[in-house]
């Protein structure tokens, strides 16, 4: 489904991502973890072409994110993605941010896409919350609407960009919780987090950043059980013992 | 001073004054602030353009219009106008618009200049991450100026922009260099017809003073509803 092959990115004086490659087949979760400044969220962006990158290619459902010809925005239509700060739009109600796209960008009906909007609600638990602003909800709220927003597209894949680091610890469960039965869905999922336990969990596979550099790439059992490199050895010392 | 005050010139020519001159007043801001906001908007997106000839076009604009006294900019067009039309229709003769036109044109082309910064200022101050959303839904960079991005920069600057057309509603009074009568022109007739200079100024005044007044109370009031929620 995803594919990444070789990609390497620069900023003016400094490598972000050294010749990355990996993969997220069909219905398969993958959490892509790391210290920060690894390049992890760089890394993700890159695969809907948020951010660009010099080498390398990334192909998404067959196509290819870097081809000059490939037609971006309807690729990133059908490409879910969350964000580490929600941005939910602040001057749309939470029912106006889940239609907007499924209108103007599907071509959807309004009705269509309002009944879609408020069903997606229901599965996060925010029904009530429709016609309220984002600036009216918790940090919590606001990112299960940002889910449930990116799921309105039907995406054939979800990228997370860190979608717990910003939230207060007392609201963090509510959005894995949504994200668990997402993965339990069989969503095709490209997760970048600190969240070892939603790694152990649900992940098939866990990639291990260090330095822009994929480090590791192993199935969640072997990376928890035995990292093979001392770079991840280390890591999960420091965020697993305390 | 009050003594030879003479009240009943202001009253007699109230209807010209505003029947006449007010209404032009008006219609030239309303017109000028819609104009500047629409072209205005359009060079503070060429100005932040990634390509360089058509933002260094908007940036060569801008820099200009601001660089020049609003009067001269006046005289250049009147002037001016009618020798473009005349270019771009291919008449033979300079293309006479007239100074009602000439005025509309000019107010709504130097506005532009002083809008695009207001509104750039607006885009700019819509997180980068607002963007990303956008584009992540699958959105076009024009869906994503118009649905996203410019209702926001739109909202955060409205306070700025409706100071800037309080300003434009008084600027609006150098069109008696066009002979056109305006609210001060009347006012100016009249003064000058009666020779009730005195009555007629301070009247004047008073009426831009209230009128500029209100609108900034209004500004206060408007500012609080369209805020965004955060």
């Amino acid at each position: 489904m995803i594919t990444l092959s070789k990609v390497s990115k620069w900023y003016p004086n400094f490598q972000v991502l050294k010749q990355c490659s990996t993969h997220v087949e069909k219905g398969e979760v993958v959490v892509v973890c790391g210290p920060s400044g690894s390049g992890k969220s760089t890394l993700i962006k890159c695969v809907n072409g948020l951010e660009p990158f010099q080498e390398g290619t990334i192909t998404v459902a067959g196509i290819s994110v870097s081809d000059p010809k490939t037609d971006l925005p309807k690729l990133r239509a059908r490409i879910g993605m969350v964000f580490q700060h929600f941005e939910l739009f602040p001057h749309l109600t939470v029912m106006r941010n889940l239609e907007l796209a499924q209108i103007k960008v599907l071509g959807r009906k309004q009705d269509e896409a309002a009944a879609n909007g408020m069903r997606l609600l229901e599965r996060v638990g925010l029904s009530a919350h429709a016609r309220k602003y984002p600036g009216e909800l918790s940090g919590g709220q606001q990112q299960r609407v940002a889910i449930a927003r990116a799921l309105a597209m039907d995406p054939i894949a979800m990228l997370f960009d860190e979608p717990t680091s910003a939230l207060d610890p007392e609201m963090i469960n509510e959005v894995l919780d949504v994200m668990v039965a997402l993965a339990k869905d069989g969503m095709t999922m490209m997760v970048v987090t600190h969240e070892m336990g939603f790694a152990r969990g649900v992940a098939h596979r866990v990639v291990f950043m260090d330095r822009g550099e994929i480090v590791e790439d192993a199935p969640t059992a072997e990376f928890f059980g035995k990292p093979r490199s001392e770079r991840a050895q280390v890591f999960l010392s420091k965020i697993l013992h305390h | 001073m009050f003594s030879n005050f003479d009240y009943d010139v202001i009253i007699r020519s109230l209807p010209y004054l505003f029947y006449d001159g007010m209404t032009f007043t008006l219609a030239l801001t309303a017109f000028a602030t819609v104009g500047g906001i629409i072209f205005g908007t359009l060079l503070a997106m060429m100005r932040l353009s990634g390509f360089a000839p058509i933002s260094v076009l908007a940036t060569g604009y801008v820099n200009l219009m601001r660089s020049v006294p609003l009067l001269l900019v006046i005289f250049w067009f009147y002037f001016l106008v009618p020798y473009i039309g005349q270019w771009i229709t291919g008449a033979p003769r300079p293309v006479q618009v007239g100074a009602f036109v000439s005025s509309f044109v000019t107010f709504t082309l130097f506005e532009a200049a002083y809008f695009a910064e207001i509104m750039r200022a607006g885009i700019q101050s819509v997180p980068r991450g607002q963007v990303a959303a956008a584009q992540a839904l699958g959105m076009t960079y024009l869906q994503t100026m118009g649905y996203i991005v410019l209702p926001q920069a739109f909202r955060n600057m409205v306070p700025v922009l409706l100071t800037q057309t309080i300003i434009l509603f008084q600027d609006t009074s150098l069109v008696y260099v066009l002979s056109i009568t305006d609210f001060l022109g009347a006012a100016s007739k009249v003064a000058q017809r009666d020779g009730r200079l005195v009555e007629m100024y301070l009247f004047a005044a008073l009426v831009y003073f209230v009128i500029s007044f209100v609108a900034s109370l209004l500004v206060r009031q408007l500012q609080r509803r369209v805020a965004i929620i955060r």
